[in-house]
This record gives structure tokens, C-alpha cells and sequence, in this order.
């Protein structure tokens, strides 16, 4: 049980005592040489920033994380959804599998303000830059673990008299929940991202929209301020899906 | 055991039957018109080379392949779907996402026994074979030959009349096997009334089984069919007596591992 989350705690020293050493080389060297705040803020001015403008940045978070969560939430869906109907159709494997890897080469950026233009300027548009950019690893991770099932597996479930039914619930789909959630901690780092980038293209409220009005204001400690909480958030998202492969498959954490 | 007056009995149907079958996979004959019949009640044992068929043998008996040409027969009825016999392959299959008592309510719940009654069987048997103080446990955290006390106990738990043994114990080192053997020859009683067995064990085969089909190298045929003749009960001492060294030689004959 190395990987458990109570034991994550002394686990996480090495990286915070990391990160607390970046921070004091940061702002020491904005100090020594004299870094104006509209290059590179130190960490202090960044916090100074964060604690003043705190009202207005977190009016402004709840909406960029509603859009990544909602989006994430459909990209699972859609991840596991396209997965299932990949694993068990030969047809849908040829027909659709390739068209969904092209998907992913489309430059999402460049789509996006397509979206915009489609959906308005409400949360839709971010919520479906979100999807694009999360649900493959979803589908891929859904594809492998269905394919991964151990065939003699299969054979015993058959043996017992097993019907096509009980086989997948029983033991195909369980089976793949380790790799699922493979997926879904890499699709899940990336439904920030998009949610932002939903949000530079169009939008009068987030995060994302927040940065765009700063860069252009020379507000630029809150701009790095947006920036840490925008990556605090997807750690946070992260966390919990991690705490979610704790509690529906703890037997994919085992290292032996 | 009366067994050789049941087989000797012309008018007696087999419980089980290959008749004739062939079976061919990428172009290879792998059976070759084998023909097997397994009476009612006896313990048989299936022994022969790496590769000769034997895991092919028992799938087609098992119902989850259907042979080429011949016929698999349970009770004179064709036998083509699995789910009737029950069928143990050679590793344990264990699924990690369940405690040691929900494997063995797998193959109960996999034939639509609801949960809960399934998993009070399971328990039940796990008290009655010793095992009692694992049902908890993940499966992991278990030594090999109790993963293979458990995956019997599963495959025994389905109660059907036939039990076919894949190399059950052929993954785990000779003393634990030797302790499995000596374990299923105390509650052999308990289950199936037929055993059939795919071993590549000589000893084993002899301290187990009532009669041994020795089969050739691909296509299989039967290279010898050997009552075995030992007193019941049976202990691991039987194995130093002349009889079982008697028996022996002639199996190692049979398999082209001893001298004429």
C-alpha cells in the first residue's frame, strides 16, 4: 500500500521542499537584480496580488471549474461510451476509431472560436472545448482495458455457463476500471486547459477571461496569481480523481 | 471401488464420451479420431506430452470447443455448449477485485445464483475444507496452493457431476503440489463423482486417478489405457510400493521415456 493516501503525505515532502526552493531562488533573484513586476513578479508580490484581489478571483474560478468539471464529466461519458461501442463492434472499430484519432490532430485552438461562433458566448462552447480536449485518452484507456481481459478468463466465466451479460459485468468491465482510470487521470489534467483556452476565445467571465483583461492592463502579478490557482485546481481535480481509483479499485494501487 | 465391473459392463452408457473427434488449428492436427469414454463415478487421469492435444481434449469435454469432425457426448446426449461440467484450467484465475469468498461464488453467481445466498455457500464451504479463516482476504495475500484450494473450491462449489482438472496444480512448486495431491485425495469424496484429469505428472496421475489414458504425440491417439489397480484409500506411501513402481514403468514406457 505504498501509494495510499495517508502515506502520500511524507511522499509529497521531496516535491514541496522542491517547490519551497524554487520559490526562495525566485525571489531572490527578482530582488537582486531588480526585476521590474510587469516582467516577472516574485512570489511575495504574486501572493500580495492573490490575497488583494481574492474576491474577484474566486467570482471568477467558480465558473472556469463548473465548465471543466461539466466538461471532464462528458468527456468521461463520451471516452467510455465511444470505448465500449469500439471494443465490441468490429464495425465501429474500422468505421469510427480512425476518425476519432484524426479528431485528436485538429488544432482545438483553431476550433474554438467556431464553437463560439456556433454556441454563443455562454459556457457551452468552453464545456465542448473541454470534451474535445479530454475524451480520447478516455476512449483509448476504455478500448485497451476491455481488450486486455485475460482470455482464460473468459473461458472459466463460459465454463460456469456464464451469459455474454455476466461475463462483461463480472469480469471484463472490472478489469478495466485500472486502465480507465489510467485515462481519466491524464484526461483530467487537461479539462482545465481547455476550459481556459474555451475562455480566451470568447467569454465575459472565468479565469481565462480574467488573464486576457489583465495581460492587456499590465495587471501582471494577478495574471501569475490567475496562473496558480488555475493549476492549483486542476491538482485538486487530480487529487480527487486519484482518491476515486482509491475507493472503486484499490486493487489497481497494489505494487507487488 | 468397483470400477472395472462398471467398465467392463457393455450396456453401461458413459457419463462422458469423445467419440472419434478431430480437431485441426492453423492447419496443424492437433486430435486425430480420438476416442474416450469416461464411466460414471471413476477418477481419470490424462497424461502425455507437452503439446499433444490434452488441454484440447478436455475444452472439447469441457463443451467450450466443439471438434472438427466426431461427436462429445454427456449422458449419450450431444454435449455442445459449455455449463454443464464443471472445468478448472491451469492457473487460478483469481480475481484480485474480490476477496478470497467471493471468487468462490463466482462460478455460482456467474450461472445467476443471487449474491448473498451464493456467497453463504461459498463461506460454508471455505469452513468446511479449512479454509474458513481466508474468506476475507484479498486473494493476494495468499500462498499459490492456497490459490488453488481456492480456485478448486469455486470450480467444486457449481456441484455438477464432472469435474475436469486442467493441470490444476502445474504452476506450483513439487512440495506444494505434493500437498495439494494428498489435499484432494482427502476431500475427493466431497466432489464431483467424475473426475477427469490433464496432468503431465506420472506419480500424480497414479495416486489419483482410478485409470490412466496415456496419449501419443500430436495427433493424439491413446497410447495406452491403464487401470489402476491401487487400494482406496490411497496415501502418498502408496507411491513406494512394487505395484505403483509396476504401473509406473509402464507409463513411462508408453511415453517413450523409458527403455522397452
Amino acid at each position: 500500500m505504498k501509494r495510499g493516501l495517508p502515506s502520500a503525505l511524507p511522499a509529497a515532502f521531496p516535491a514541496a521542499l522542491l517547490a519551497l526552493a524554487a520559490l526562495v531562488a525566485w525571489e531572490l533573484l527578482v530582488r537582486l537584480f531588480g526585476v521590474p513586476a510587469f516582467l516577472l513578479p516574485g512570489p511575495f508580490a504574486i501572493a500580495e496580488a492573490f490575497w488583494g484581489s481574492r474576491g474577484l478571483l474566486l467570482e471568477h474560478a467558480w465558473p472556469t471549474a463548473g465548465e471543466a468539471i461539466v466538461g471532464f464529466l462528458g468527456a468521461a461519458l463520451a471516452g467510455v461510451l465511444s470505448g465500449l461501442l469500439i471494443s465490441r463492434s468490429a464495425l465501429a472499430e474500422r468505421s469510427l476509431y480512425p476518425w476519432l484519432v484524426v479528431s485528436q490532430t485538429l488544432p482545438v485552438i483553431a476550433v474554438a472560436p467556431v464553437l463560439v461562433t456556433w454556441f454563443g458566448y455562454g459556457p457551452l462552447p468552453k464545456v465542448l472545448v473541454v470534451v474535445l480536449f479530454c475524451f480520447f485518452p478516455i476512449t483509448v484507456a476504455t478500448v485497451d482495458g476491455l481488450r486486455a481481459t485475460d482470455p482464460d478468463l473468459v473461458r472459466l466465466m463460459r465454463s460456469f455457463g456464464a451469459t455474454r451479460r455476466k461475463v462483461f459485468f463480472m469480469v471484463e468491465a472490472p478489469g478495466a476500471l485500472p486502465f480507465l482510470f489510467g485515462g481519466v487521470r491524464l484526461a483530467v489534467t487537461y479539462c482545465v486547459v481547455g476550459a481556459v483556452i474555451g475562455e480566451w476565445v470568447g467569454s465575459s467571465r472565468g479565469l481565462g477571461f480574467l488573464m486576457i483583461q489583465d495581460k492587456a492592463q499590465f495587471e501582471i502579478p494577478r495574471l501569475f496569481a490567475e496562473i496558480s490557482l488555475l493549476s492549483a485546481m486542476g491538482v485538486a481535480l487530480f487529487l480527487l480523481v486519484a482518491l476515486a481509483q482509491r475507493l472503486l479499485a484499490p486493487w489497481s494501487l497494489r505494487r507487488d | 471401488m468397483e470400477k472395472a465391473g462398471v467398465r467392463r459392463d457393455a450396456a453401461a452408457r458413459p457419463k462422458l464420451a469423445a467419440r472419434g473427434v478431430q480437431v485441426a488449428k492453423g492447419g496443424v492436427r492437433i486430435l486425430d479420431g480420438l476416442d474416450l469414454a469416461v464411466e460414471g463415478g471413476t477418477f481419470v487421469a490424462v497424461i502425455g506430452p507437452s503439446g499433444a492435444g490434452k488441454s484440447t481434449l478436455l475444452s472439447l469435454l469441457a463443451g467450450l470447443e466443439a471438434p472438427d469432425e466426431g461427436a462429445v457426448e454427456k449422458d449419450g446426449a450431444p454435449l455442445s455448449r459449455p455449463g454443464s461440467v464443471a472445468y478448472m484450467s491451469q492457473s487460478d484465475l483469481l480475481l484480485p477485485w474480490r476477496n478470497v469468498a467471493a471468487n468462490v461464488s463466482l462460478g455460482l453467481e456467474a450461472t445467476g445464483v443471487p449474491k448473498k445466498k451464493a456467497r453463504g455457500r461459498a463461506r460454508e464451504a471455505l469452513e468446511r475444507f479449512g479454509l474458513g479463516e481466508f474468506a476475507d482476504r484479498p486473494p493476494w495475500a495468499l500462498s499459490g496452493g492456497m490459490r488453488s484450494r481456492v480456485a478448486l473450491l469455486r470450480t467444486a462449489l457449481l456441484e455438477r457431476d464432472v469435474l475436469l482438472l486442467d493441470e490444476p496444480f502445474g504452476a506450483l512448486d513439487a512440495l506444494t503440489r505434493r500437498h495439494l495431491q494428498e489435499w484432494l485425495l482427502g476431500v475427493r469424496g466431497e466432489f464431483a463423482a467424475t473426475v477427469v484429469l490433464v496432468t503431465h505428472d506420472v506419480d500424480e496421475a497414479l495416486l489419483l486417478a482410478d485409470r490412466v489414458v496415456v496419449l501419443t504425440e500430436r495427433p493424439a491417439r491413446v497410447a495406452l489405457d491403464l487401470d489402476v489397480d491401487l487400494e482406496r484409500p490411497r496415501a502418498m506411501a502408496v507411491e513406494t510400493t512394487a505395484e505403483f513402481a509396476r504401473l509406473k514403468g509402464r507409463l513411462l514406457r508408453a511415453l517413450g521415456v523409458a527403455g522397452p
